[in-house]
């Protein structure tokens, strides 16, 4: 299929699938056992100027939107999502600031973001705001010479390995969601700490812990934003980088497609290649199509986000919830035609299938999404412009 | 510092082809790479150069195809890069070479060191650093697989020998020829291959480097490729078919025929 990239888009994309063939191919499966952060390939990804692609130009970035973004995950996590989302998470938590920061808050963090010396973070959720993400309880009260952080954030991507945080708390508990606000937070001030690394099903290699604030005292300047604001800004930052975790999903259905190809064709069964039995081409050829059908969808919400569409919300969600959904079809076919060698560790595959199913889960769990594109369908009754 | 680094391109394969018309190897379809060993050169020329600042100017010397490896070359960190090139400079064999090389360090005038890499792909000679010090009239420390320290003019090394490694010092300037052990040499980088795309890739041909026609290409070769051929097979390999104690019964006669046992 041809998406016409330009020039740069297509060097973005070469390099950024040389990084993973090259450095993380050889060492995926050991920080998937060993649950390892991958900080030697971050360093690899910084060097290549990966993190400059989602920051503008006027700090140090490269000036990529959405889409540049979404080349360069989808290419990760063809050949590790774990190794992906540690970089993705860094757009997310710089996003915040990118879109609603002052200039000189944008001066101060964005160029190290920028450069992958400092890694970024985003914390929303806590123990009792998953998808009910108005339910926050962490609060940020107003004092003399900043805010006095105080909660914990739970399942927070990047945790303890980020330098860099935005952090939503309520600055006024009285009026709820409208009471929220983002606070940029750097490791090391005190008051800050890190709980419990979480064990995880999939996506092993990046960290997932929670952040701890107990009488944080954050400088006022550090504010993202006007204070109260907080919830629209996460709407808008969310609508923008659901189609990052699409591309995810598009990486790794692509990574478990190939690998399930290459077995296929090399593993005899009744005297025939496993792919040239009519059933298996069958399932081959089904995976192929939702990846593309996927890679599609993804692409044209990204370029829809990065023209400055007005309301993203809908074609955002449909491509995180459709691209996500085929990534747990996909991977699972790929098991399945493999067959028992599939189910091993010695093959890729099964650790596809355990990557795969968060990206049906986070940044807006497929249900929540199909219940916003229902309200905009009915909204819109369902025509098209 | 400012460091000079010696690429030259090579073919991109171990499969060569040699056309036995013209004794020539065939390069058509072949993708041309830069020399593996000369990788660990730049890589090291411009890890220097973050160390210490300073510049890493590149020299190769080949046909005007070249630029493309030294637009690489610039993506992988050079500075600037100049393709040494001429009619006049074909046929070279490594002395020619050398000659041309040296003739464009002295050129450029101002460096502190010349780094090549310990060999080629394809000449495999490792003799044009070597003989590139000889002209320059510097110091020449061959095979090295780490540059322990510069300071005060002085750099010192770790050279690899047969039966270990020698620590050497040496003032500056100086050529040194790496081996693969110095370093991994890095991926390029997206503001790397930005720059490198509109990057100016000056040639300097016979005349602006000054050098004597008589020592240039093929006029300045001692010496001359007469043929390049593929050995013939001198070994033939039997194989015995069958039952198992029948083969194990021939094989001994076999052996025992050849005087074997």
């Amino acid at each position: 299929m041809e998406y016409f990239l330009t020039d740069q888009q297509k060097t973005i994309k070469s390099l950024a699938r040389r990084l993973a063939e090259e450095k993380i191919l050889p060492v995926r499966a050991e920080l998937d056992e060993k649950e390892e952060f991958p900080r030697a390939i971050i360093k690899e990804l910084a060097a290549a100027d990966m993190f400059r692609v989602f920051i503008p130009t006027q700090y140090e970035g490269l000036g990529g939107g959405c889409f540049e973004l979404a080349l360069v995950v989808e290419e990760l996590s063809r050949v590790c999502s774990g190794v992906a989302v540690s970089y993705a998470a860094s757009a997310l938590g710089s996003f915040t600031l990118t879109m609603f920061g002052s200039d000189a808050l944008k001066q101060k963090y964005l160029p190290s973001i920028a450069s992958g010396s400092r890694l970024c973070a985003f914390a929303l959720t806590e123990s009792t705001a998953g998808s009910d993400a108005a339910n926050i309880k962490t609060t940020a009260e107003k004092v003399e010479g900043g805010y006095l952080l105080n909660g914990t954030k739970q399942f927070i991507t990047n945790g303890g390995e980020a330098e860099i945080y935005t952090v939503i708390a309520l600055t006024d508990k009285s009026k709820g969601p409208r009471g929220a606000s983002a606070l940029l937070v750097e490791k090391g001030t005190p008051g800050f700490s890190f709980g419990k690394k979480e064990k995880k099903m999939g996506i092993r290699a990046s960290a997932t812990t929670e952040l701890v604030f107990r009488n944080c005292l954050v400088p006022a300047e550090n504010m993202i934003g006007k204070e109260g604001r907080g919830f629209i800004m996460i709407m808008k930052l969310l609508d923008i980088s659901r189609p990052g975790v699409g591309a995810q999903a598009v990486g790794v259905a692509q990574g478990a497609l190939e690998a399930a190809v290459a077995y296929t064709e090399q593993r005899i069964q009744f005297g025939h290649p496993l792919a040239a039995i009519p059933v298996v081409q069958d399932m081959l050829a089904e995976m192929a199509i939702q990846v593309e059908a996927a890679r599609a969808l993804v692409y044209a919400a990204a370029r829809t986000v990065d023209s400055g569409a007005y309301d993203i919300t809908e074609t955002s969600a449909m491509a995180k919830a459709f691209a996500s959904d085929v990534a747990m079809k996909v991977t699972t076919d790929a098991v399945q035609v493999c067959g028992g060698a599939g189910y091993m560790k010695d093959y890729p595959m099964e650790k596809m299938m355990r990557d795969a199913k968060i990206t049906q889960i986070y940044e807006g769990s497929n249900q929540v999404l199909r219940s916003a594109i229902a309200s905009h369908v009915r909204k819109r009754k369902a025509k098209t412009p | 510092m400012n460091i000079v680094v010696c690429l030259k391109q090579v073919p991109g394969t171990a499969d060569v082809k040699i056309d036995p018309n013209t004794n020539n190897l065939i390069r058509q379809g072949i993708k041309n790479v830069i020399n593996p060993f000369d990788t660990y050169a730049l890589e090291e020329g411009v890890r220097l150069k973050e160390r210490h600042g300073g510049k890493v100017t590149v020299f190769s010397m080949g046909p005007p195809q070249a630029e493309e490896m030294l637009r690489e070359a610039i993506s992988l960190g050079a500075d600037e890069a100049i393709l040494l090139s001429d009619r006049a400079f074909a046929g070279a064999d490594t002395w020619a070479t050398a000659y041309t090389l040296a003739a464009a360090v002295k050129k450029l005038g101002q460096y502190d060191m010349v780094i090549c890499g310990r060999q080629t792909l394809d000449g495999d000679t490792g003799q044009v650093g070597p003989e590139m010090a000889e002209m320059l009239g510097i110091p020449l420390v061959a095979y090295v697989s780490q540059i322990e320290e510069i300071a005060g003019g002085q750099i010192r090394v770790r050279r690899m020998i047969d039966e270990g490694h020698e620590v050497i010092q040496s003032p500056l300037p100086a050529v040194i020829t790496v081996t693969k052990e110095i370093n991994v040499p890095r991926l390029p980088s997206l503001r790397g291959i930005a720059r490198s795309k509109s990057a100016a890739i000056p040639v300097w041909n016979a005349q602006e480097l000054g050098a004597d026609l008589s020592k240039v290409g093929l006029n300045g070769s001692f010496t001359r490729v007469v043929k390049i051929f593929f050995p013939e097979r001198s070994h033939k390999a039997e194989v015995f078919e069958g039952e198992l104690a029948d083969k194990v019964d021939r094989l001994i006669d076999r052996l025992k025929a050849g005087g074997l046992v």
